[in-house]
């Protein structure tokens, strides 16, 4: 299919698919079995320019948006799920910044994290507030010019790693979901440090960790946008990343798909190479079908993303979900189609299916997508009555 | 500090094969690429920039109009200019020719130093590098594997030996030529990459480098080529297969068999 990539899209995603082949591939089976992050990655992603692709030129970024983020996360899943996750989370710390930020937090921050120089993390979630993020308890106390932080972050991309944490806490109990506020919090900030590394299912080269706050004192400078609006700018910013789950689930099948039909053209069984019966090509014909949607659907909501749209909610919930069940579905697949080779980890495929399932789970459950879309269908239809 | 790289755009032999009853390389449909060991070239010149900060690197090729290809692969990767010498006064030279043409342009842009691959994965010879620093009048280190120290007066660096190495040092100007054990290649950047499309590629012919026509070229290029062939395949061997282990004893085996144990 050809989507009509411009010049600098194809680059970007050839750039991408370049480092994913060179860089990640050889290494992705290691860090998965060593629970790895992959640092020196990183640094190849960073001296490539992956880091600024969306942010504004005068912030030294790219001045690129979803579109091209999306190619850039695509690429990287079809090698490692692990390795794009820790990208990705990258971006999802930095919209906050980007979206709320005032122009000297930007220029404090953006350039550093355009280069790669400073890596970001997003901390919403707690032992007690998942899907329900308005159960959150951390808090942030005002004291004079500062805020003191307490609390505990649970199961937060890239912390440790991160230099940069963008933080949701409780700033006024009393206001319910007027009462949450974004924070900046930078690595080494007395009273910040960090909890328990946790072993995972899959995505293994990425670092999920808790954060921990206590009596953690930071400049009210690092509030993001007015106090307040903590649910708003977590809302916006999730999505807005969304989408790239959405393209680490098209990633993550195609490498799956490929890996799959490489396989069956050359497994014999009965003669013939597994590829000729026609239950193991309806499985790659869904397979190749489904990616083709998913893929179609998400540029489509990164375009309409990019458009400057503002009801963003209930198309890119769209996306990751469909792109998210389709490469659980497709992955899963491909481990049949490859039998028990698929089951070992010599092929790549049981890796893949171990870190899809993070997809359907992780920036907001397939279920609470499936409710933030029924919102919006309960909404229109409202709409349309009156 | 100016650093002129010299990179040479040569067919993936990856992919060559010869054509047995030619006896030449089959090129149709091989992909460009520049010569491997010119990458570490670039990323040497790419790295003493980022050390000292005041240095232009520029990269420098001789070859046909599509070489331009590889000058631009070069931007993208970093460096600040590029430099294409394109004329058919240059067609069929050697390696003298080759080493002349490049030394006269060298000297056009000047220099503080001239980092060279160790040689080119399709001429093999290995000759160019010290022999445009010969036609510069400086001296060379060649087999670097190591850059130790450098500064605007001198450098010291690792010269790979058969064993060990050796420690060098020698004032600038000089010409180096580089091995793989150098550096890893950085991959071009998005920023270069985009830089590296609108780039403007200078084109240089032989009048532009002040240079004697007759050592240009095939009247320039005193070494002939009397035949080219591939060496016939034999097809009296045998391939061992499995562990070095069992290969040794497969080995050891055949030569007892053989007699010659
Ligand atoms: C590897 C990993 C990395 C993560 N990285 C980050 C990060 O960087 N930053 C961050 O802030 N968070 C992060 N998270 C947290 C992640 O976003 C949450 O796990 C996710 O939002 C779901 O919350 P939960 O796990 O508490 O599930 P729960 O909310 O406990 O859900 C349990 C089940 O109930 C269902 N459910 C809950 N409520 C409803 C409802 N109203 N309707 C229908 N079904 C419902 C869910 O769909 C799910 O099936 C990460 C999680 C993981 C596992
Ligand atoms: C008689 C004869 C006729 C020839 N005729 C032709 C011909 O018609 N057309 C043709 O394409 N070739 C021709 N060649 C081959 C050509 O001379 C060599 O390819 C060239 O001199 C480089 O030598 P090499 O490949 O061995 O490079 P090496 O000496 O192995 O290369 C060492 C390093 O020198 C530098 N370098 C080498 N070549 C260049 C270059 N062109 N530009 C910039 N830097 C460079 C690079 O840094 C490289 O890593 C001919 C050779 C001979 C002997």
């Amino acid at each position: 299919m050809d989507y009509f990539l411009t010049e600098e899209q194809q680059m970007i995603r050839d750039l991408a698919r370049q480092i994913a082949e060179e860089k990640v591939v050889p290494v992705r089976a290691e860090l998965d079995e060593k629970e790895e992050f992959p640092t020196e990655i990183m640094k190849v992603l960073a001296q490539s320019d992956m880091f600024g692709i969306f942010i504004p030129e005068e912030y030294g970024g790219l001045g690129m948006g979803a579109m091209e983020l999306c190619l850039a996360v695509e690429e990287l899943s079809r090698a490692c799920l692990g390795v794009s996750t820790s990208y990705a989370a990258n971006a999802l710390g930095t919209y906050p910044l980007l979206l709320f930020g005032t122009e000297e937090q930007k220029k404090k921050y953006l350039p550093d994290i355009a280069a790669g120089n400073k890596f970001v993390a997003f901390a919403l979630t707690e032992a007690n507030a998942g899907s329900d993020a308005a159960g959150i308890q951390t808090t942030a106390t005002k004291d004079g010019d500062y805020y003191i932080l307490n609390g505990t972050k649970q199961w937060i991309t890239n912390a440790g790693e991160a230099d940069i944490y963008t933080v949701i806490a409780i700033t006024d109990r009393s206001k319910g979901a007027r009462g949450a506020s974004a924070f900046v919090v930078e690595k080494g900030t007395p009273g910040f440090s960090f909890g328990k590394k946790e072993k995972k299912m899959g995505i293994r080269a990425s670092v999920t960790r808790e954060l921990i706050f206590e009596d953690c004192r930071i400049p009210k400078e690092n509030l993001i946008g007015r106090e307040g609006m903590g649910f708003i700018v977590a809302m916006r910013t999730l999505d807005q990343s969304r989408i790239g789950v959405g393209a680490q689930g098209v990633g993550v099948a195609q490498g799956a798909y490929e890996e799959a039909v490489k396989f069956a053209r050359q497994r014999v069984q009965f003669g013939k190479p597994v590829i000729s019966f026609q239950a193991v090509q309806h499985m790659l014909a869904d397979m190749a079908t489904e990616i083709e949607a998913a893929r179609a659907l998400v540029y489509s909501v990164a375009r309409y993303i990019d458009s400057g749209a503002k009801d963003i909610s209930k198309a890119s919930a769209m996306a990751k979900v469909f792109a998210t069940d389709v490469a659980m579905k497709v992955t899963t697949n491909a481990v049949q189609v490859m039998g028990g080779s698929g089951y070992m980890r010599e092929y790549p495929v049981e890796k893949m299916m171990r870190d899809a399932k993070i997809l359907q789970i992780y920036e907001g459950t397939n279920q609470i997508q499936r409710n933030v879309i029924g919102q919006a269908i309960i909404k229109e239809a409202a709409k349309m009555k009156a | 500090m100016r650093i002129v790289v010299c990179i040479k755009q040569v067919p993936d032999t990856a992919e060559v094969r010869i054509n047995p009853e030619t006896n030449t390389l089959v090129r149709d449909g091989v992909p460009s690429i520049i010569n491997p060991y010119d990458l570490h070239a670039i990323e040497a010149a790419l790295q003493i920039k980022e050390k000292l900060g005041d240095v232009t690197v520029t990269a420098l090729t001789m070859g046909p109009p599509q070489a331009e290809d590889a000058l631009r692969e070069a931007i993208s990767m970093g460096v600040d200019e590029a430099l294409l010498l394109t004329d058919r006064a240059f067609a069929g030279s050697d390696t003298l020719a080759t080493s002349y043409t490049l030394s006269r342009a060298i000297q056009k842009i000047g220099f503080d130093l001239v980092i060279c691959g160790k040689q080119a994965i399709d001429g093999d010879t290995a000759q160019v590098g010290p022999e445009m620093a010969e036609f510069l009048n400086i001296p060379h280190i060649a087999y670097v594997k190591a850059i130790e120290e450098i500064s605007t007066q001198g450098i010291r660096v690792q010269r790979l030996m058969e064993e060990g190495y050796d420690i060098v040092e020698a004032p600038l100007p000089v010409l180096l030529t580089v091995v793989r054990e150098i550096n890893e290649p950085r991959l071009p950047s998005l920023k270069g990459k985009m830089r590296a499309k609108k780039a403007e590629i200078k084109k240089l012919t032989h009048t532009d480098i002040d240079a004697e026509e007759d050592k240009l070229g095939l009247t320039g290029s005193p070494t002939a080529v009397k035949n080219i062939f591939a060496p016939e395949a034999r097809k009296d061997r045998k391939m061992f297969s499995g562990s070095p282990a069992e290969q040794v004893a497969a080995l050891v085996e055949e030569l007892k068999n053989l007699k010659c144990l």
